[in-house]
């Protein structure tokens, strides 16, 4: 019976199946902008058939930043790549599939648009959370994600340790400040998303670290009036970079599409795009006319402090770096 | 019979049990060496705890079912249909559920067919020959069971992955099997490969080779043995088997997760759209696709029942 009904099924379903554009794109993207590309991909294929008269289809697949760049690497015919962080694209670079010098192919180090790490904290704000020493007070439950796994959780990582050796003037102490941190969290989720659920809906812990856009999506999605955003005043400069991948983009041949789809970031559409998502633009009009939706930050970057991604990411989050050393006690 | 005289009573009157008068056991045939547990003849009231007792181990097990199995159930139900019927018909009719159906359908197919064919083979030279080697063969079978579906997928990314065993030659002849649907079915084969052998074996066991050897022996060929002779005595088996297999493919997330490659639209299974749409924060639509795997595991129980029902009306009644 069973048997019987289920090509029927299939001939039903399959009868919907999608038809074929000119150019099919793939972009291999981490966790928290699902919504964003969703965005994008629509406003880009329109304006790319627009000004071409070819359509193109955009798919997205998304995942831990980490293990997005390893899929790529074990072969996913992506033809873009839009990471948390560059680290994860060097590591695609480093197998020959994008050319070395990708961060200086786009303007701004291939980060079109750009982020911080806040705090979410519930509604009220209860534990009365402000800046990062409160997050270190004992009965604070932080949640944060794994930084072995998660793109975002490493920006939390370097946020907190950015902070606290620009506060208290030492790695030394901002090892401490660290450590003390990562004691106040009760659970490590693999990605930033993850995390926002454990958060937002299991309803664990007090505090949660968190991408500007994603603090501020959980918002949209389930009401002000059950999360606020905290921003503190100083935190870090996120920059998730995009790439063209290029041995897949040459091979099927969408290279000058695949372009055009970057390109497209920085203009005034995607600026839009990006800040309507609750991402930083970098477009002084656009910036300025979303200038209240974003919290007036101080920022500092990966280079002033960390000294850039392979340096931050060997010393940190290697196999017994300091991660491991800070965990492990 | 090599059994002791006292053996059935000294093993089945146990303390608390009324006096046996006349327990008999079904004595266990030496020629079978089958785990099927043996039919006790006569059997008697056995109710003999206090009422209270009885009461309280019933609840407790009726509580337990209502929290483990049916609880969860209701609650998917529940937020598939919380915003209503044309929420919930939506959420399936979208082009990324469609496409999963599909996928999910179109890997089951392959699989369930491809491991009817494997399995009968299989559990037919394991059961009917002797040969070297079969035990190993069986504990190969069963390897599926055994291994985390996590590792299952993560073996096909390093045979076929980019940096794999076969990536480089897959590359360059530009044939795409991870990341893409055969490496999904493959993943897929490979974790429910163990359900129709493992549902024949000891059917065929059983069933022994003295039909098989009376058809040769009156002039039937091979292959008309095997469709006149094996296959209408394990049809039943082979269903149970098959939707066993057919259940476990539709719903496996581990081992799919790891080759999918998770491209919307394209290489999302069903399970695997679950979790990214509830990652969306998208419930209705995560709980209307969990509902329909739930629909499936739903009929797959009903169908189960029927079939070992079936299934002990085909058995070759035990030896008396």
């Amino acid at each position: 019976m069973v048997r019987r009904i289920l090509p029927l099924i299939a001939g039903l379903v399959w009868a919907s199946s999608a038809f074929g554009a000119d150019y099919s794109l793939l972009n291999v993207s981490y966790d928290p902008t699902r919504e964003l590309y969703a965005d994008f991909n629509k406003a880009f294929a329109a304006a790319y058939q627009k000004q071409t008269g070819k359509s193109v289809e955009i798919k997205q697949s998304h995942g831990g930043s980490g293990s997005q760049a390893r899929a790529v690497i074990d072969g996913l015919q992506a033809d873009i790549v839009t990471l948390a962080l560059a680290y994860d694209i060097d590591a695609i670079a480093a197998k020959g599939l994008v050319a070395a010098d990708w961060q200086q192919r786009l303007p701004l180090n291939a980060a079109p648009y750009t982020s911080t790490i806040v705090f979410l904290v519930r509604k009220g704000n209860p534990k009365g959370i402000k800046d990062w020493d409160d997050l270190i007070k004992p009965g604070v439950s932080v949640i944060t994600p794994n930084p072995k796994t998660s793109g975002g959780a490493r920006w939390n990582y370097l946020a907190a340790w950015g902070y606290a050796q620009k506060k208290y003037g030492s790695a030394d102490k901002a090892r401490k400040f660290v450590a003390d941190l990562y004691q106040n969290v009760p659970v490590l989720d693999t990605g930033a998303r993850g995390s926002t659920v454990t958060f937002v809906e299991r309803g664990v812990g007090d505090v949660l670290l968190a991408w500007e856009n994603e603090a501020f999506l959980a918002q949209r999605e389930f009401g002000k009036d059950k999360f606020e955003i905290v921003s503190p005043p100083l935190s870090i400069l996120a920059e998730p970079p995009v790439a063209v991948v290029d041995r897949v983009a040459d091979k099927k041949g969408t290279r000058a599409v695949a372009e055009a789809y970057l390109k497209y970031w920085y203009s005034k559409e995607g600026q839009e795009i990006a800040a309507r998502n609750s991402y930083r633009p970098h477009d002084p009009e656009i910036a300025k006319e979303y200038e209240k939706s974003f919290a007036k930050v101080e920022l500092f970057t990966i280079e002033d402090v960390f000294g850039g991604w392979t340096k931050a990411q060997k010393d940190h989050f290697a196999e017994g770096g300091i991660f491991d050393q800070i965990y492990k006690n | 019979m090599s059994m002791q005289p006292g053996y059935v009573t000294s093993t089945t009157r146990m303390r608390g049990y009324a006096p046996a008068a006349d327990v008999s056991v079904a004595a266990p045939s030496p020629r079978r060496q089958s785990a099927r547990p043996l039919p006790i003849a006569a059997p008697r009231d056995l109710r003999t705890e206090p009422g209270p007792i009885r009461f309280i181990i019933i609840a407790l097990a009726v509580t337990f079912l209502s929290i483990f199995v049916v609880l969860p159930l209701v609650v998917v139900f529940a937020q598939a249909f919380s915003k209503g019927i044309s929420a919930y018909l939506g959420a399936l009719a979208e082009p990324e559920a469609l496409a999963a159906i599909r996928l999910t359908l179109l890997v089951a197919a392959i699989s369930v067919t491809l491991n009817l064919v494997f399995g009968v083979i299989a559990a037919w030279a394991i059961s009917k020959f002797d040969f070297a080697g079969k035990t190993f063969l069986i504990t190969l079978i069963d390897l599926p069971f055994s291994v985390s579906p996590v590792i299952s997928g993560l073996v096909f990314v390093l045979l076929f992955g980019a940096q794999g065993f076969f990536g480089p030659w897959l590359q360059a002849h530009n044939v795409h099997i991870l990341f893409a649907v055969p490496g999904i079915a493959l993943a897929t084969i490979f974790v429910t490969f163990p359900f129709v052998a493992r549902a024949l074996i000891p059917l065929m066991q059983e069933q022994g080779t003295l039909e098989e050897e009376a058809a040769i022996s009156l002039g039937a060929s091979g292959l008309q043995t095997f469709f006149r002779v094996t296959l209408p005595n394990i049809k039943w088996g082979l269903l149970y088997g098959v939707l066993l297999c057919n259940a476990r493919a539709m719903g496996e997330f581990g081992a799919v997760s790891v080759v999918s490659g998770h491209i919307r639209g394209e290489t999302n299974t069903m399970p695997l759209l679950v979790e990214i749409l509830y990652n969306e924060y998208q419930f209705v639509s995560s709980f209307a696709i969990a509902s329909l795997l739930a629909m499936l595991a739903l009929i797959t129980l009903v169908v189960k029942t029927i079939l070992e029902r079936r299934l002990d009306e085909g058995r070759v009644p035990d030896g008396d």
